[in-house]
């Protein structure tokens, strides 16, 4: 499912319609989770070996990980597994990178939230609105007489479609998706044993 | 005590601290308080003041190549630090370990515009191993060990120091550093004693191996260690272009260079071998020419200290990632002696067919113009086969590679990965300075002597004793046989009207001489060689030669052109 495309939404060709999310794209979609020092300049570094590799990014985010002054970059794309390697290894060159590696989908827990702004009275005119947002499992967070806020979490399948559905009665103002987060299923930490396999060949 | 200095002083300590001897560079307004503070430790950092900062980092580059230690450049900001980006980027590209430090506003006007503020790091960032902004006078002794470290460890590259001015004027307490571990960062990694057994096997069972030689050996210093290996198993080999005097020319077991104008037998046995044993090489496209059809037959195995370099443009059948000097001896232990007789004596038929179209004509012609083939095999031979050679790049760096023959270690240096014109003076003069004792033989193009042709003020200055051999067939001679060949004959920009050089070179005070004849030229290269100092020796050679054998563009590694019809 998410290990295969993403599905076109509107004509499925963004330089078109100015309305797609998701090209269809080739490849699998990897999961790049990538540690490095808390150094500036390091995503910069990073996103620079997708642009050069001609590698579009679908989803990053970036934020401090559990283990302190290491940052964690969660950045999906859709690749083929010889890409995601090489990808990885160049990424991982960089002198401040601790550790990249690439994940499939059935190798991590991942999720995504988005955020749908929509129109209060078109919500109260048309039934429609509330049987979405239930359908799809969605809450709203926040509700005035102008706009309603509605949170999904999920997987982007299930937001894309949740977008979707609203904006095909019309009640979307704006729309935001965070990007993947992803922890691994794996039992072993990996960055921990490179931290400990780093101290003793210090 | 206190050591409470200012950071332009700091940095002149930790330069020294990392046994830095000499700095290649240009002043102006950013960088004005290190070279103040400079002004002081003239005895012990010996600054060469180059006429273009480009000079400087190539000059970095050549004391590097010759020395195996790291070059040092020092820039000033904005213009300064842009006119240094070629050579870093040729630096990236040959894995040569250089140090350049670039003046920067002050770190309050940082993102402002102000005056002669460009973002260094952010240029400078993707071709270099590792860019860093100094904002305060307490980073230098970490921040300048730390450049060092990395510039010289693992597989080697360029380091940016972006200074800014106010950690050159400010105070601080110095306390020498010495960074010799980034946890993030693992230099030099070691395989299993699997993988070596299984390498060695690999050898064992190949009936017909060849090993290809690349800078890799010549940066680890594994010389012994490569012939050890090859003799114990009888394998030959062929050297990429940076690789060239990794393994003496005259060595039995090298069959020559590798690549779109190497040698005949290496390219065309590259896709009968069983076995391709890769050292320090990466698959350049000018080695594999077409990568679908290269060496299929063959199993691959590729030493690379760089790991992101396997699998990266040739997917190998095993990988021994490491030092090649420590991967090389581990491998030879278990090596079986070998003869490999029948394999080897298979390279002699393509070597004689090289021999008699191309090379004998190329080096020994009867009769018409002087050739650069033959210049270039007298200026070796008449300095014994032991001078640096340095190149700049077009015709004059193939015929002068291929040509000139090796005997000692760390005796190419030409720009490989970026191909720059413009790099050979200041490269020479670099080399000089790395090597005080060994004669340095420069070849250049009429093209691309001009592009770094005001280095002659820094010979001049300073006596660098260079010997500069102008190979003037007043064509950008490289794209003029591109053109011939693939372009219908058609001369778009390449024919060019120069200078007297000669005129040129006495405006510096460079002897000088040019020769035509062939009957000339021996004596020439001997008045060159037995003139004290810097020379530059002008040759007149054939205006439309062609570098051949040829892979053109695109094409197999054994389809090899002998002639161009
Ligand atoms: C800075 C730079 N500009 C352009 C080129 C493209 N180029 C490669 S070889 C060559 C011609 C070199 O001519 P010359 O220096 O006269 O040497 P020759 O080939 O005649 O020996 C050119 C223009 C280059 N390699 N580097």
């Amino acid at each position: 499912m998410e290990n295969t495309k993403y599905q076109a939404v509107e004509c499925g060709d963004c330089n078109t319609c100015g309305k797609c999310f998701n090209k269809v794209q080739d490849g699998t979609l990897y999961t790049i989770l990538i540690y490095s020092e808390n150094q500036a300049g390091i995503l910069n570094q990073i996103t620079a070996v997708f642009t050069r590799r001609q590698v579009n990014i679908e989803s990053l985010n970036v934020c401090a990980s559990s283990t302190p002054g290491v940052h964690k970059y969660t950045i999906t794309c859709f690749c083929q597994e010889e890409m995601a390697k090489m990808l990885t290894k160049q990424i991982e060159k960089k002198i401040d990178v601790l550790q990249a590696r690439y994940y499939t989908t059935d190798q991590i827990f991942t999720i995504e939230v988005a955020l749908v702004k929509i129109s209060t009275p078109v919500m109260l005119q048309d039934q429609r609105v509330n049987l979405i947002i239930r359908d799809l499992g969605a809450r709203i967070v926040e509700v005035n007489p102008t706009y309603a806020i509605v949170e999904k979490k999920g997987r982007t399948e299930e937001i894309l479609q949740l977008y979707e559905r609203l904006n095909a009665v019309g009640a979307v103002l704006q729309f935001v998706r965070s990007g993947h987060i992803a922890v691994t299923k794996s039992t072993v930490e990996q960055l921990d044993r490179y931290l400990e396999r780093r101290q003793q060949n210090r | 005590m206190s050591n409470t200095i200012t950071g332009a002083e700091a940095l002149m300590r930790s330069l020294e601290h990392e046994g830095v001897d000499t700095l290649f560079g240009y002043p102006g307004g950013a960088i004005m308080p290190t070279y103040d503070a400079l002004y002081d430790h003239k005895d012990t950092l010996h600054h060469i003041l180059v006429r273009h900062e480009q000079g400087a980092v190539h000059a970095a580059q050549g004391y590097a190549r010759v020395s195996g230690r790291v070059g040092t450049a020092i820039v000033t900001s904005g213009p300064g630090a842009m006119n240094t980006i070629t050579g870093i980027a040729d630096a990236m590209m040959d894995s040569t370990p250089v140090v350049v430090i670039c003046g920067q506003v002050g770190a309050a006007m940082l993102g402002t515009d102000a005056f002669q503020e460009v973002d260094v790091i952010g240029v400078t960032q993707p071709i270099t191993k590792w860019a860093y902004q100094i904002r305060r006078p307490e980073d230098i002794a970490w921040a300048v060990s730390r450049a060092f470290f990395i510039a010289r460890s693992g597989r080697p590259g360029p380091v940016v120091l972006d200074f800014t001015k106010n950690a050159q004027t400010g105070m601080v307490d110095y306390q020498p550093a010495r960074v010799d571990f980034i946890r993030s960062y693992d230099p030099v990694p070691v395989p299993t004693d699997d993988t070596i057994r299984r390498a060695a096997m690999m050898i064992n069972q190949s009936v017909k191996p060849l090993v290809l030689v690349g800078q890799g050996v010549e940066l680890a210093g594994a010389h012994e260690e490569l012939k050890a290996l090859l003799e114990k198993a009888q394998m030959p080999a062929g050297c990429t272009l940076l690789g060239l005097s990794a393994l003496p020319t005259d060595h039995p077991l090298n069959m020559g260079m590798l690549g779109m104008h190497g040698n005949l037998a290496p390219n065309v046995m590259t896709n009968q071998c069983d076995l391709l044993i890769a050292i320090g090489m990466r698959f350049d496209d000018r080695v594999t020419g077409n990568i679908d059809t290269y060496a299929r037959q063959a199993k691959i195995i590729h030493f690379d200290i760089d790991p992101s370099e396997i699998n990266k443009n040739v997917k190998c059948t095993l990988s021994v990632v490491g030092d090649c000097k420590d991967t090389l001896r581990r491998v030879t232990e278990l090596v079986d002696a070998a003869t490999h007789k029948a394999w080897i004596d298979g390279f002699a038929p393509y070597k004689e067919k090289e021999n008699h179209k191309v090379v004998e004509p190329a080096i020994h012609p009867k009769e018409g113009d002087l050739r650069m083939g033959e210049v270039v095999r007298r200026v070796s031979e008449l300095t014994e086969n032991k001078a640096v050679l340095v190149t700049d790049v077009g015709q004059n760096q193939m015929f002068g590679c291929k040509y000139f023959q090796y005997t000692l270690p760390h005796s190419v240096i030409t720009s490989g990965g970026c191909g720059t014109m413009g790099f050979g003076i200041p490269a020479a003069i670099g080399a000089c300075f790395g090597a005080p004792d060994r004669t340095v033989c420069m070849f250049a193009g009429d093209g691309g002597l001009q592009m770094t042709l005001q280095e002659f003020g820094t010979i001049m200055e300073y006596g660098v004793p260079v010997k500069m051999i102008l190979l003037n067939n007043n064509f950008l001679g490289n794209v003029r046989q591109w053109q011939y060949m693939f372009f219908n004959r058609r001369y778009s920009f390449t024919p060019m009207t120069n200078p007297d050089f000669c005129q040129v070179a006495s405006a510096y005070g460079i002897p000088s001489r040019t020769v035509t004849r062939r009957e000339e030229l021996d004596e020439a290269i001997r008045e060159m060689i037995a003139t004290p100092g810097a020379f530059l020796l002008q040759c007149g050679v054939m205006e439309e030669d062609n570098v051949l054998p040829m892979t053109p563009p695109g094409s197999n590694v054994d389809e090899m052109l002998l002639e161009i019809n």
